[in-house]
């Protein structure tokens, strides 16, 4: 492969890892208390609240059911609001941002139903606020489950951050299909596929260190 | 100290309605152990939760230390709470926890520093016994330390009163033993009172003071752990009484057994007693007094509240005059029930 390649190849892998950085971040920063909103509201739970609940699941089933390559395209004036522009990787970040948000909202409520509710009853018992309770109890005891959607989520935006090449996003997608498909450089496409590979292996392992290191059920 | 009046609590769940507490009366006096006990499905559970409000009540007063609970904000509620320890069957503690801050978590809520923390939790692993397992997580933990844990945090706030709702059933004899005998002495070492839902007689026998039979939603029984033991007075009781002194159907041991007297049979009674060496004078007594013979079919000493009580199952055979005398006699030293008759 040629210097040329190289950089492109590295270029490439620094515009993916700043995307799923980006939006990775803001969307577990945004996700998760919408995850334990979905979890607390829920019937039987600290504050419970049907209609909250409904609205709340309403729009996050909303958000999932739109496929993200036009999820992208719709969003276009959104995008330009926040960053000014619609295409380039600092765009491509607002509509991976969106579609991962409710994802990780559901995976979030998902690790917080895992936890025993008996726990919850303990720390009532002790005269928690439901404040408390979330970030005394909850979070801490679904953490293991937490850190195990994050890494679903963080895999899922390196695949999704591909798509976003449509959008002038760049990365590494972006240069497989440029390079790969269009221009049939079968080098550049097996270097592209190889670091996808190895980067999400490498993320999947990182999160699994941590999960077990958080995990003292057994 | 915990005082319920008329206390309802009615489920409906898909509309048709379940009253899991039918209007209770509970009473239980500062400084004891006082145990309710009844078969799994009579509300046990549901009272124990409404004591700290986990349930609601739907009507009816719930008085801890003085204060009506349901007329509390959910802030007062709050506060009152640090008041009431509570222990669960399945412990109930944090796995992400080590023991030390599990016990700590109380103090935590309550906004204390970490030096008063550290100061609480100390005393506390040493009075469980925890004093080495202060770095282990509970799932590191056997089942009768993880409710010693539960019990150091129960305790970490300084209540006055600790509720455990079915806190052995999970436990296996000998752990259940030494998890009451805790019990036990938290009671007499901090002055906590005690109460204890639970579905084992053994419980009740070991550490209660006073006991309470529920039964679909209702208590139909009161008394003093002795004075039950000696004169249960409800069928619910007698059987659970029985199961306590392992005492055996007479059917089962004697085939002349029937429960009608007729021409020539003799009697079968049950003598229930308080302290050794009480009961064999008496009946040595009978038989010469009377000329009649006893013939002994059960016997049994259990150690009901730290006190020996006997329970003892006898034939008495004779003449039917000095079998009536002896009986007579017998009535006026010891708890006597004629239970049926053997020919």
């Amino acid at each position: 492969m040629s210097a040329d390649a190289w950089s492109l190849l590295f270029k490439a892998l620094w515009e993916t890892l700043y995307m799923v950085a980006f939006s990775g971040s803001i969307c577990f920063l945004l996700g998760i208390p919408l995850g334990v909103l979905l979890y607390v509201t829920r019937e039987g739970r600290i504050l419970e609240n049907r209609a909250a609940n409904m609205v709340l699941g309403g729009i996050v089933n909303a958000g999932r059911s739109i496929p993200f390559i036009i999820l992208m395209v719709a969003i276009i004036p959104l995008t330009r609001l926040l960053t000014g522009t619609s295409i380039g990787t600092t765009a491509a970040i607002v509509p991976l941002t969106v579609a991962a948000i409710p994802f990780v909202a559901r995976i979030a409520e998902g690790a917080l139903i895992e936890v025993p509710s008996g726990l919850v009853e303990a720390a009532q018992s002790m005269g928690a606020s439901p404040l408390q309770i979330i970030t005394r109890v909850l979070l801490p005891e679904a953490r293991p489950g937490l850190i195990n959607g994050m890494t679903i989520t963080l895999v899922t935006l390196v695949s999704y951050s591909a798509m976003a090449g449509a959008i002038g996003g760049g990365g590494l997608g972006d240069l497989g299909i440029r390079y790969g498909y269009q221009r049939f450089d079968g080098v550049i496409m097996l270097a592209t596929v190889v670091v996808l590979i190895a980067l999400v292996q490498l993320l999947q392992m990182i999160g699994d260190r941590l999960q077990q290191h958080y995990d003292r059920s057994h | 100290m915990i005082e319920l009046k008329n206390l309802t609590k009615v489920f409906a769940p898909g509309g048709t309605e379940v009253k899991a507490i039918d209007g209770v009366d509970l009473s239980v006096p500062e400084g004891t152990i006082y145990g309710v006990i009844g078969s799994s499905g009579a509300g046990k559970s549901t009272l124990i939760r409404c004591v700290n409000l986990l349930e609601k009540p739907s009507s009816g007063e719930v008085l801890v230390d003085g204060q009506d609970l349901t007329r509390l904000s959910e802030k007062e509620l709050r506060l009152a709470r640090h008041n009431i320890g509570m222990i669960f069957q399945h412990f109930n503690l944090l796995s992400s926890r080590t023991v030390y801050d599990n016990i700590a978590l109380p103090l935590e809520l309550a906004g204390a520093s970490k030096q008063a923390i550290e100061q609480a939790v100390l005393p506390l692993l040493e009075l469980t016994g925890l004093g080495d397992k202060r770095h282990s997580y509970p799932a590191q933990l056997s089942g009768g330390q993880k409710q010693r844990v539960a019990i150091a945090r129960a305790l970490a706030s300084k209540p006055k009163v600790l509720l455990c709702d079915e806190a052995t059933s999970a436990l296996d004899p000998q752990t259940t033993r030494s998890i009451l005998s805790l019990l036990k002495d938290i009671n007499r070492q901090l002055k906590i009172t005690v109460l204890i839902i639970t579905h084992e007689m053994d419980v009740v026998k070991t550490i209660c003071d006073r006991v309470a039979i529920m039964s679909f939603g209702k208590i139909i029984e009161e008394n003093e752990v002795e004075q039950f033991f000696l004169n249960p007075q409800t069928d619910l009781a007698k059987e659970f009484v029985r199961s306590a002194i392992h005492e055996k159907p007479i059917a089962e041991i004697e085939a002349r057994f029937q429960s009608e007297p007729s021409e020539g049979a003799r009697p079968v009674v049950r003598i229930t007693f308080v302290g050794q060496g009480v009961v064999q004078p008496l009946i040595t007594k009978a038989a010469r007094q009377f000329n009649t013979d006893f013939n002994i079919l059960q016997a049994d000493i259990e150690t009901v509240n730290e006190k020996a009580m006997g329970f003892l199952m006898v034939e008495i055979m004779g003449e039917p005059e000095g079998i009536d005398q002896s009986l007579q006699f017998l009535k006026d030293n010891v708890q006597v029930e004629v239970i049926g008759y053997v020919s």
